[in-house]
């Protein structure tokens, strides 16, 4: 009876999410409030786990609680420990939660708040969470391996080093947008750009303190150093009102670029305790006070989507990035619905802390359902400004112009009324002198949680503030992604490299590591200045080049997974797996063919080579090139993409090839052929 | 109540350690009094250190975070 009874609430929290759902789905022509998607996701999220991970967890796993685990197996105190599995929650969140799902969402918005919100959901609930929960528990029935371990362990040596070669891919490719968004939000904003440079003297700071002053106490001064930063914030504003100082702090994208690229290869080699550890400090208590001050606020301020819920940008001829929804859509949200990036925390870090094999569901499944919400306030807070304002930021100036005149006149144009006096208007609540050519996502992300966090919390005129907030809280963990990355990226480079030069896989090695950070440093650095030069935006081309790396990982990962289950004889549920990865391949097949042979050059890499080669042949210059240097560049940049486009295709393909193989082979055997460790009971305390 | 609330406390302290990576100290110290009686284990100075340079120093595939 208590069963029963529990069904029949369960079942009322689907109907209230299937009602939720269909109103933000079916009602048209008026504003609908933003907690009926909230409202919609969290209803759906907690069915989805209450039955559809516990499925997985009892059928497909059968997770077993008296199987002792690799954090009891050979607890150290150190890396592996059996921890609290709140307290482990909150760890794999932190590490999981980036810039991914709050950016995807905000450039998905082009079409409207629908169809990314239907894919967040759904994708999460079949194919993100799934993967992650997955990966967890097959990495902790292997003594927490990584990804790339596992694949070559189950599958072979080849596939695994090209496993290998394909994350070092994408690190490369998040290492280059990651850094174009922060180009972005920083080109000629003193106020952001001082802020940004003042949290390097203030994480040396803590860095020094942390180290000698009062070695080891975090709590104390992420405090100081939080509020050091709102400090700088404050300052920042000051500086940008002042003719001489901001000056000083402009600087052009150009200029950006080149002192980012100093200082991911700087800040690679300086030892970790002086800025990357206290920054990443910094950034992570941000992150998470800003989501959690974010979820408040929309929920006490309820704020009705102005976004209409479909554009005509559906059909593909959208400004912020081209391509029809199918499959650019899937493409677009990366993170927030699946990420494969995911598969590299849930194999590795996690397993090495997980007290019993039953937590994986509520860890893996559960935190990815949480970065999934996340991802869909990203979408609220770009549903609710102005739909105007929402284009005028993220059109690239080639096609709406480059002065407010011209953008309100093309945008209005649209059919997204927008007067130039509201987008200068605009700029100046948020103490910047323009908002034009700000794509990337960050900003527009920055002015809809400045409208919500400034409501919300008191204080009069503290818009600009909270722009600039939310720009330095994107920045901190860009930064720290890019330091961190260019490191990580080091060590799979001389890997890699180390397979063909054994000497080069010394890490101890003077020689080795200025090489292997410099080559890593030279290939995101050259991604991103060609991004940032392009007169097209850089955002349109490099994006789906992220999108496709990402959910093209997430496609190994769950290919891993189906083969797993196949080893392990449960190949009657192998379909868990097997659907989302047939999904996740479709996409990035069909997302980089048209990437690569579409007619259009503005979706084609080779038509756009080949367009711009037969105007050079013929002596012209096509906008928004201004001369034949620049020619030159679109051409090279359109084949370097195309370039990585195939490296995706054959990454890709290769692993496919090895699945079946092995896959085949398994599925034909009668008896078990995985690799799992052998059981070893839970001790008894 | 005050002994759940210190409890509670710490919980939240370990938790926010624990979301930068820091293992908690006490944990470890119970460890080495549990398993290895013999050895001295690190003073929280040491086992600060060695944690950050094991999280950031870098290693095979670490650190790792997503986009």
């Amino acid at each position: 009876m208590p069963r029963l009874i529990s069904h029949l609430a369960w079942f009322a929290v689907a109907v209230l999410g299937a009602v939720a759902l269909g109103v933000v789905a079916l009602r048209r022509g008026e504003a609908i409030n933003a907690l009926w998607i909230v409202v919609a996701a969290m209803a759906i999220y907690l069915v989805a786990y209450r039955y559809y991970s516990l499925f997985i967890a009892t059928r497909v796993m059968q997770l077993d609680p008296t199987r002792a685990t690799p954090a009891v197996l050979n607890n150290d105190g150190l890396d592996f420990v059996p921890t609290n599995k709140h307290v482990l929650f909150g760890h794999h969140f932190a590490a999981i939660a980036g810039a991914g799902p709050l950016v995807g969402p905000v450039l998905a918005a082009q079409m409207g708040y629908l169809p990314g919100t239907l894919w967040l959901i759904a994708g999460v609930v079949l194919a993100g969470a799934v993967q992650d929960f997955m990966v967890l528990f097959i990495s902790t029935r292997r003594n927490a391996r990584s990804l790339g371990d596992m694949v070559r362990e189950e599958m072979g040596r080849i596939p695994g080093t090209i496993a290998l070669f394909g994350c070092f891919l994408i690190m490369i490719i998040i290492l280059a947008v990651l850094s174009l968004i922060v180009v972005k939000a920083l080109a000629h904003s003193p106020w952001g750009m001082f802020t940004v440079i003042a949290t390097i003297p203030i994480a040396m700071f803590m860095g020094v303190y942390m180290r000698y002053l009062r070695p080891g106490r975090i709590g104390e001064i992420s405090v100081i150093g939080v509020l050091l930063l709102l400090g700088s914030i404050w300052l920042g504003g000051a500086i940008s009102q002042d003719p001489y100082w901001a000056g000083v702090f402009t600087f052009t994208g150009e200029q950006i670029t080149w002192m980012l690229v100093g200082y991911g290869f700087v800040a690679a080699v300086l030892p970790v305790w002086l800025i990357l550890a206290p920054r990443d400090y910094l950034s992570t208590f941000l992150k998470i006070g800003t989501i959690v001050a974010l979820a408040i606020g929309i929920l006490i301020l309820a704020p009705e989507l102005k976004m209409p819920a479909l554009t005509q940008f559906t059909d593909g001829t959208g400004p912020v990035w081209k391509g029809a929804l199918f499959p650019f859509l899937f493409i677009t949200i990366a993170c927030g619905a699946v990420s494969g990036f995911h598969a590299l925390i849930s194999s590795g870090t996690t397993p090495k802390l997980l007290a019993n094999e039953t937590h994986a569901r509520y860890i893996g499944y559960g935190g990815m359902l949480m970065e999934s919400m996340v991802a869909i306030m990203a979408m609220v807070a770009a549903s609710v400004i102005e739909p105007g304002v929402y284009f005028a930021m993220n059109s690239p100036p080639a096609v709406v112009g480059a002065d407010v005149t011209s953008v309100a006149a093309a945008v209005s144009n649209w059919g997204f009324a927008i007067t130039p006096e509201a987008l200068e208007g605009v700029a100046r609540d948020i103490g910047e002198s323009t908002i034009l050519a700000r794509a990337g996502g960050a900003p527009t992300l920055a002015v809809g949680i400045a409208q919500i966090l400034h409501q919300v919390l008191p204080g009069e005129n503290t818009m600009a503030f909270w722009y600039h907030f939310a720009i330095l809280f994107e920045a901190l963990f860009i930064l720290t992604a890019v330091d961190a990355g260019t490191r990580a990226g080091r060590f799979m480079l001389q890997d890699l490299l180390g397979t063909f030069v054994p000497a080069l896989r010394r890490t101890e090695s003077w020689f080795a590591n200025v090489l292997a950070t410099g080559g890593c440093v030279a290939l995101w650095g050259y991604l991103l200045y060609q991004g940032v030069i392009d007169p097209l935006g850089g955002i349109n081309t490099l994006w789906p080049l992220f999108g496709i790396s990402n959910q093209m990982l997430a496609g190994i990962a769950l290919m891993l997974c189906t083969v797993v289950l196949i080893k392990m004889k449960r190949q009657q549920y192998a379909w868990v797996t097997l659907l989302p990865a047939a999904w996740l391949l479709i996409c990035t097949t069909f997302a980089s063919l048209i990437k690569l042979f579409d007619a259009n050059p503005a979706v084609g890499f080779l038509a756009l080579a080949h367009k711009y080669e037969a105007a050079l042949a013929a002596g012209q210059v096509l906008a928004p090139a201004k001369d034949l240097g620049q020619m030159q560049n679109v051409i090279m940049n359109a084949y370097t993409n195309a370039g990585l486009s195939v490296l995706f295709l054959v990454v890709v393909f290769s692993i496919l090839l090895y699945s079946l193989k092995v896959g085949r082979a398994a599925w034909v055997r009668a008896e078990r052929s995985d690799r799992e460790m052998p059981f070893q009971a839970m001790p008894h305390p | 109540m005050f002994n759940d609330l210190s409890r509670m406390g710490k919980y939240l302290g370990q938790a926010a350690r624990m979301l930068v990576g820091m293992p908690d100290y006490d944990t470890y110290l119970e460890h080495m009094q549990s398993n290895h009686p013999e050895q001295t284990p690190m003073s929280y100075e040491a086992f600060f250190r060695e944690r950050q340079d094991a999280r950031y120093g870098g290693g095979k595939g670490r650190p790792v975070r997503c986009c």
